[in-house]
């Protein structure tokens, strides 16, 4: 069968983003920049900033003297590369195999797709007119080979050409049109060689000695007498998997049956595939043209069918089948890569990322907030309150070491309160002190330990802490907020509970 | 009389084995300074995968209790690994663990209000065989619910402790119940300053063991029982 290519391409991809995003802009001349050797250079601009002969590759000033009301944005690195990929995916229906051609194009092998749309002409005005109504400015043509149909989307003017008619379409191209480096292009400028056909009748040994074998290579498949080949993507398939049901399920055992099976089936090609899902949903779609739907979330990637089963079991309740469900869909929103760990011979110490912990955390957090679950790890601050820190999962390691050099509180409260002391000035421990209402009586006393405000976070006055024993021999942890000063009265507070 | 004396020790050991209480085989209890107490407890061994509750009275108490529960985990039991701690809110300092020998990135904290939420997180945590042990702050607590958890570590082997401020239901399934309050710290030779940590320790109740009490003392990584202080008759000194 003979083979025809569509080459599309999007002169103002990035632009066209913004623009779809910020519709004030849309009448505006507005240009992507991104610093390169210490000044900003140009890397994208719209149709209304080239009109002002405005061009990539300029320097962002010298295009604000050509017109000061220009409007720049900072270049988004891989914008482009994300963008393609998702208007390749987009074009799967159109054919099979869709390629992308970085920077701004995309390639589809359209062989035997075109009847499908009655004709070429349709196929291809169809492609630009779906992009075009979809805010994306877009030129394709569609040949026989992919370097004609790159080379006649770029330059050329009819979006169709035959085969027979192509080589007569080309010869009239720029050399541009070749794919071959700038530097090239310059030099067969230079040399008076601006169009195809004044290279196309020049021997290929001159031609290879003098620019390489690329460009015999380019002309080569330009002319459709060196075939090439495209890399097509392959989109993920969602991890979704689907139960439809004869007769409406409204019992709690079948839906149950219906959970099992998909878990297991969504597990087994997971498990495959080297995946663990960390966010699901089970929905049910019932009769009366209602969605009941029920999501986990697990802390470690998991493919343990019988513990997402459990998961799911804890939420039955909001479940409600009413007068019965007849499609059931399960999917894993959120998939992560899953390494089974080697089982131990004899366990030593388990470690808290292991899989039975993360699966009690998910059990737990079925029920109570996952907030209230916490794990803390080492600062470097002495201010107690801030020498701790929650972790942020379960396998953070702690980049500093605990200080044990000074005794420390075990219980520690969040909120320092306020206590009545009676105190020697001007650095002596406490004689006695009333703490909710009840007088303590000190018999010994270590400190003062002298714990400094750290300015650069918050301002405030210092702390001399005490750690004083009272005649039952319950052991305090109590500081003085500042120095002694004659105008006003110095405030003394409760902060912890010595073992 | 010899032989009757094995006789009895010896149907007193079957009992215990009827009951659920197995002499360890792989016991790496460390006795050395705790010889006293040792014979509290049924088989001579403190009871893993078992319920502990301890009575407190006050934060006091409480900073005692969780400075002598993480005491036994350390050095009596070596039950090094994950911890669960659950309570209402953040009380406990992290970085004061280390001290104790529990390093507190090992720990995860569960804080919860409600007290039902709480018997849940403790029970699904005492089901879970890959922890070391479990403690939680819970007053309120009943029969059934201990017994519950009692069912839970006869399975999972994980050791529990519940810390009860001024609790009004008194009978629980709990294998132990202890009461810690803090005692004066001693310091050598009467330095000034607190001292090492010191406890008055009571076991008030021990299932099929001897219940005693005992002043106790952390001191340079270990603990200890702090003897009977020896009443020196100081020379009286004859002023010439």
């Amino acid at each position: 069968m003979e083979k025809r290519y569509v080459a599309i391409w999007f002169p103002y991809l990035a632009t066209d983003w913004l623009e779809l995003r910020k519709p004030e802009l849309k009448n505006s001349a507005f240009v992507f920049s991104a610093p390169s050797h210490g000044r900003m250079v140009i890397t994208a601009v719209n149709l209304h900033a080239q009109k002002l002969l405005i061009n990539t590759g300029m320097v962002l000033a010298d295009a604000r003297a050509i017109y000061p009301a220009l409007q720049y944005f900072d270049d988004r690195p891989g914008l482009t590369n994300k963008l393609l990929n998702k208007i390749a995916e987009w074009c799967i229906r159109f054919t099979p195999f869709v390629a992308i051609d970085t920077p701004d194009g995309i390639i589809l092998d359209a062989t035997g797709c075109s009847h499908l749309w009655g004709s070429e002409d349709a196929y291809v005005s169809d492609i630009i007119n779906r992009l075009q109504s979809n805010g994306y400015q877009a030129k394709a043509a569609m040949a026989a080979s992919i370097g004609a149909a790159w080379a006649i989307a770029r330059f050329g003017s009819a979006p169709v050409v035959d085969k027979e008619k192509q080589v007569t379409a080309l010869l009239s191209l720029p050399v541009e049109a070749l794919r071959v480096e700038q530097s090239t292009v310059d030099r067969l400028h230079n040399l008076g060689l601006n169009l195809i056909k004044d290279v196309v009748p020049l021997p290929s040994t001159s031609l290879r000695r003098r620019f390489g074998a690329l460009i015999l290579q380019r002309l080569n498949q330009l002319l459709g007498k060196e075939q090439e080949f495209i890399q097509p993507i392959t989109p993920i398939e969602p991890y979704q998997v689907r139960l439809p049901c004869l007769e409406p399920v409204a019992r709690i055992e079948g839906i149950e049956m219906a959970l099992q099976t998909l878990i297991e089936q969504l597990c087994g090609r997971m498990q495959k595939e080297g995946k663990g899902l960390r966010t699901a949903v089970f929905r049910g779609y019932r009769i009366d043209s209602h969605t009941v739907e029920i999501s986990i979330s697990t802390s470690r990637a998991s493919c343990n069918v019988s513990h997402l089963f459990h998961l799911f079991q804890m939420k039955w309740s909001t479940f409600e089948p009413d007068l019965g469900i007849e499609l059931f869909v399960l999917e894993a929103t959120q998939v992560e890569d899953y390494t089974p760990a080697q089982e131990g011979f004899w366990k030593e110490s388990a470690a808290l990322n292991d899989a039975p912990i993360a699966e009690l955390i998910d059990r737990l957090s079925g029920r109570i907030h996952p907030d209230a679950i916490q794990r803390y790890l080492p600062m470097e601050h002495y201010l107690p309150e801030r020498s701790f820190k929650k972790a942020a999962s379960l396998s953070e390691q702690p980049i500093t070491e605990w200080k044990i050099n000074k005794p420390r509180p075990v219980l520690l409260l969040e909120i320092p309160e306020q206590i009545e002391v009676t105190a020697p000035i001007p650095d002596y421990p406490p004689m006695n002190f009333r703490y909710k209402g009840k007088l303590h009586k000190v018999v010994k006393a270590d400190g003062p330990e002298r714990i400094e405000q750290e300015w650069w976070i918050e301002e405030g006055e210092h702390r001399d802490y005490y750690a004083v024993e009272d005649e039952q021999g319950c052991r305090y942890w109590l500081f003085r907020a500042g120095h002694y000063d004659q105008e006003k009265k110095t405030d003394w507070f409760m902060h912890g509970f010595f073992a | 009389m010899a032989a009757k004396a094995d006789i009895i020790a010896q149907l007193q050991k079957e009992i215990l084995l009827l009951q659920g209480f197995k002499p360890a085989s792989n016991d790496v209890t460390d006795w050395v300074g705790l010889e006293q107490i040792r014979s509290a407890f049924p088989n001579s061994t403190f009871p893993k995968g078992a319920i502990h509750e301890f009575f407190c009275t006050g934060p006091e108490t409480i900073a005692a209790s969780t400075g002598f529960i993480t005491c036994l985990l350390s050095s009596l039991l070596k039950l090094q690994g994950a911890t669960i701690w659950i309570s209402s809110t953040r009380i406990i300092f992290p970085p004061s663990l280390k001290a104790f020998g529990i390093d507190p990135e090992k720990v995860l904290f569960i804080n919860v209000r409600r007290e039902k939420d709480k018997l849940f997180a403790m029970e699904e945590a005492l089901k879970c065989d890959s922890i070391a042990a479990v403690i939680g702050h819970i007053d309120a607590i009943s029969f059934t619910e201990s017994r519950r958890f009692q069912l839970a570590v006869e399975q999972s082997k994980v050791t529990g402790f519940l810390l009860r401020c001024n609790p009004k239901n008194l009978i629980t399934s709990c294998v132990t119940r202890w009461q810690i309050t803090p005692a004066p710290g001693k310091t050598e030779d009467n330095l000034p300053g607190l001292g090492f940590p010191t406890w008055f320790v009571q076991l008030l109740k021990v299932r099929n063991g001897k219940p005693g009490s005992w002043e106790m003392q952390w001191r340079s990584g270990k603990l200890l029982i702090v003897p009977e202080p020896i009443i020196r008759v100081e020379p009286l000194r004859k002023i010439v």
